[in-house]
């Protein structure tokens, strides 16, 4: 790696640490419900919105109905977004007259936000009204970010709580979190994006007169509406030339902030984060980055403060910066070495002070190799999902991290509060483990660990990668699943694996060539999307429910402690054994292949 | 059941009305006082009408411009209406022959030129919309922009150099130059002076 990459992984590091520390505190206040002083005026607002709602805020759920309030708010989201897109040709804040969407990729998309995955089968600046864009989508960036972060808190209630019956309350955590959290920084953000050059306006579409004239050849269509063939079959080209460019606009900051903040990663234009409006310059790219670990990283000081053990939270923080580094590593070398064939051809991919080099291929010159690489690892180690380089174009091993980084289950920091509920199981099974080895009942937490919670532990573990395995296996014996892809050979594979990886983990990245908004992918892709969101959410709930009935109980000799370096390497190896172990045959059979043949195609 | 339907439809309601309506107004209120110009899509205007955006790459194919990186819009590049990249894989053919074709261009226009291309213009951006090339991609091209204009090489030399933006030690951000922007101030460079 070289050292401006060097420089830019530990800078992120640091500052990241030094913004997610204070916030953690203050999100453990707000998760306590213990307010600063300077958000009491907020706190009227609250109330009066209880009370029209009939919430008693000082109601504690248990773990069912905590679960049943949260999955009718999350069914509601379902119906409301799907809905928008359907009727937004009705609606108003339509400047560009965007027709409704159609019905498969209107649920995909549905299900797509309100899953914290934001998988975009769309086009934004083609297909959603500003309505849709800001009452559909934005909405559900907040409300699916929120939903992690109560689950999160819910689980660290159940290990703090001693013999208690109830979780909090699902709908005071999912207010406050909104309303003291995602609000006040997403307006923060919003404003610096603009500030860098992100536009935020309800305008109609601007159209600019360019200096010099495109010309360029499409298939001429007939009168029926379909593409003319000559005698031989071929389409009829037909010359076509422009002096002017239509630039898409739209109240795109206000999304791109929680966008990034909630890790949801859905982009206001198709070109997501690489696109000049979403993320105009380096330093708005910087940001962006730690926008997406800002929160997640501040909930596993959350965590360290709510158990009482400070020490607890930094073990998981360890864990989770070690895989992160080493991930980006393998990215930013194979991404800067470049692309062997294009050398070949007499293109210069070495880096100097005029170029960043590298395999440029899908990548903005503003951003190059470094942050690009930097980018790709933290929006897959996240469930966010935005991009700022086409994953699709990435040499083989640099494609694969982000693959990896996934399958992991998106806990290396991972989705605001999915990363950190997703860990705590890995750490419960972690201890089971050593528990085995060393002869005595696993506790984590002073929380004995027992039959019932390795069951719910298993299913969390196990949902994601039968949902991935399963789905790319049928996408890839079905005639309607071959057909999307776009490249040939061990890479068509990859694509198909990467959109149900991306899928079943909630990240919303893609291998984009492949054509998913067909309705095939469309439902299959739905469908994994909600399970590996909810399939998770519920045995984790659970989980949450069954510690907090639990005595907690003292430390003892047998205690295996869980926060020195040996619990981290215990963690770490837990982490990837399992979620690692489950896809190395089908690794094996996409970017590795691909990786030989690229370096041995003499 | 019954005490679940009144807070879902409530707390949704006005969660929503408050992220999805209140929030993106009040951003765009502060939006337009604070940052007018960025908030509007940094147009550029000259006359009085806008042609272009500081943000936004447009396509040059006429040799006495500097030429952007490639884009792989559809139908035609640089269409904003439709962002995006090739999402050609590193093994696909149709990648190696794209560059091929795209260094042959290169030459073609430019055939005393014998230095390496740089990668960036060869290859398609993330966006298609990129604004910007390497440095080292504009320096390649100032000997065909300034035998075509008629220029001499250094005054053409000495616009990349203005216009460039050096990477900055211990900020982020690569070496490049907005190729809009130049090739607007190249224009400029051409008038007759009043």
């Amino acid at each position: 790696m070289s050292a401006p990459s060097w420089i830019l992984l530990v800078a992120y590091l640091v500052v990241l640490l030094l913004l997610s520390w204070p916030l953690g505190i203050f999100l453990q206040r707000v998760a306590d419900g213990d307010l600063p002083r300077w958000l009491r005026p907020l706190q009227g607002l609250e109330s009066l919105l209880y009370r029209a709602a009939g919430v008693d805020s000082s109601h504690g759920m248990a773990w069912r109905q905590y679960a049943v309030g949260l999955l009718a708010f999350n069914v509601l989201g379902l119906v409301v977004t799907y809905a928008l897109q359907r009727t937004q040709a009705l609606l108003p804040l339509n400047p560009q007259g965007m027709a409704a969407v159609s019905p498969d990729s209107a649920f995909n998309t549905a299900v797509a936000f309100v899953t914290n995955t934001d998988w975009q089968g769309y086009a934004g600046e083609g297909t959603m009204s500003y309505l849709t864009q800001m009452l559909a989508l934005t909405v559900q960036n907040f409300f699916s970010a929120a939903t992690g972060i109560v689950v999160v808190i819910a689980l660290i209630r159940g290990f703090v709580a001693r013999s208690a019956g109830s979780l909090g309350n699902f709908w005071v955590d999912v207010t406050r979190t909104t309303l003291y959290v995602l609000l006040p920084l997403s307006m923060l953000f919003a404003v610096v994006l603009v500030q860098q050059g992100t536009p935020q306006n309800l305008s109609p579409y601007a159209i600019v007169d360019t200096l010099d004239v495109t010309a360029w050849q499409q298939p001429k269509i007939g009168p029926d509406g379909q593409p003319l063939q000559d005698a031989a079959g071929k389409p009829v080209l037909e010359g076509m030339q422009t002096r002017q460019q239509i630039l898409a606009m739209g109240p795109v900051a206000s999304q791109e902030a929680i966008k990034m903040l909630g890790t949801n990663g859905g982009g206001f234009f198709n070109a997501n984060s690489a696109h000049p409006y979403e993320n105009p310059t380096p330093l708005a790219n910087v940001l962006q980055m730690l926008a997406i670990f800002l929160i997640p990283a501040a909930l596993v000081f959350m965590f360290g403060r709510m158990v009482g053990d400070r020490r607890q939270g930094l073990a998981v923080l360890a864990a989770m910066t070690v895989m992160f580094v080493l991930a980006t590593s393998v990215v930013t070398v194979q991404e800067q070495q470049g692309n062997p064939l294009i050398a070949s051809l007499g293109a210069d991919q070495t880096a100097s002070t005029l170029q960043s080099g590298g395999n440029m291929e899908g990548k903005e010159a503003r951003f190059g190799i470094a942050a690009s690489s930097l980018f790709a690892a933290v929006t897959t180690a996240a469930s966010c999902g935005a991009v700022n380089a086409m994953h699709d174009s990435f040499t083989p091993l640099g494609g694969a991290v982000p693959l990896v980084l996934m399958q992991l289950g998106e806990v290396v920091f991972g989705g605001v509060g999915s990363g950190l509920y997703t860990m705590l199981i890995f750490a419960i099974l972690a201890v089971f483990v050593a528990g085995l080895m060393i002869g005595r009942t696993p506790e984590y937490l002073g929380k004995k660990i027992e039959i019932h919670e390795m069951k719910m532990t298993s299913i969390a573990i196990l949902v994601t990668p039968v949902l991935v395995l399963a789905g790319t296996a049928i996408a890839v014996l079905a005639d309607a699943g071959k057909a999307g892809i776009a490249n040939p050979g061990a890479h068509g594979f990859s694509e198909i694996l990467y959109a149900f990886t991306s899928a079943g983990n909630n990240n919303g990245s893609a291998f984009a060539g492949l054509s998913a908004n067909t309705p095939f992918y469309n439902a299959l892709l739905a469908l994994v999307m909600w399970f590996g969101r909810f399939g998770v959410i519920v045995p984790v709930l659970a989980i949450a429910g069954s510690l907090a009935a639990k005595k907690r109980i003292p430390v003892s000799a047998g205690t295996l402690p869980t926060h020195g370096a040996l619990f981290v390497g215990l963690l770490i190896g837990t982490v990837l054994l399992v979620g690692l172990l489950n896809y190395v045959p089908a690794l094996a059979l996409g970017p590795v292949v691909e990786h030989f043949m690229l370096w041995h195609a003499k | 059941m019954k005490g679940l339907i009144r807070p879902v439809l409530v707390v949704f309601l006005a969660l929503s009305v408050l992220t999805g309506i209140a929030y993106p107004l009040l951003v765009t209120l502060v939006a337009r006082v604070a940052f007018p110009v960025q908030a509007a899509g940094s147009l550029l205007m000259r006359g009085g009408k806008p042609v272009g955006s500081t943000l936004i790459g447009q396509n040059f194919s006429d040799p006495k411009y500097f030429w952007g990186r490639p884009s792989a819009t559809s139908p035609q590049p640089y269409n904003a209406l439709n962002s995006g990249g090739s999402n050609l894989g590193p093994l696909n053919p149709a990648l190696a022959e794209a560059v091929r074709a795209r260094i042959e261009v290169l030459r073609a226009a430019d055939p005393a030129n014998a230095a390496p291309v740089p990668v960036d213009l060869v290859t398609a951006s993330a966006s298609g919309l990129d604004p910007h090339l390497s440095i080292a991609g504009a320096r390649f091209q100032v000997a065909r922009v300034a035998r075509v204009r008629g220029l001499p090489a250094d005054q053409v030399q000495r616009l990349v150099d203005r216009t460039a933006q050096p990477r900055q030690p211990g900020l982020p951000g690569e070496p490049t130059v907005n190729v809009l922007l130049l090739n607007l101030a190249l224009d400029e460079a051409a008038m007759p002076q009043r």
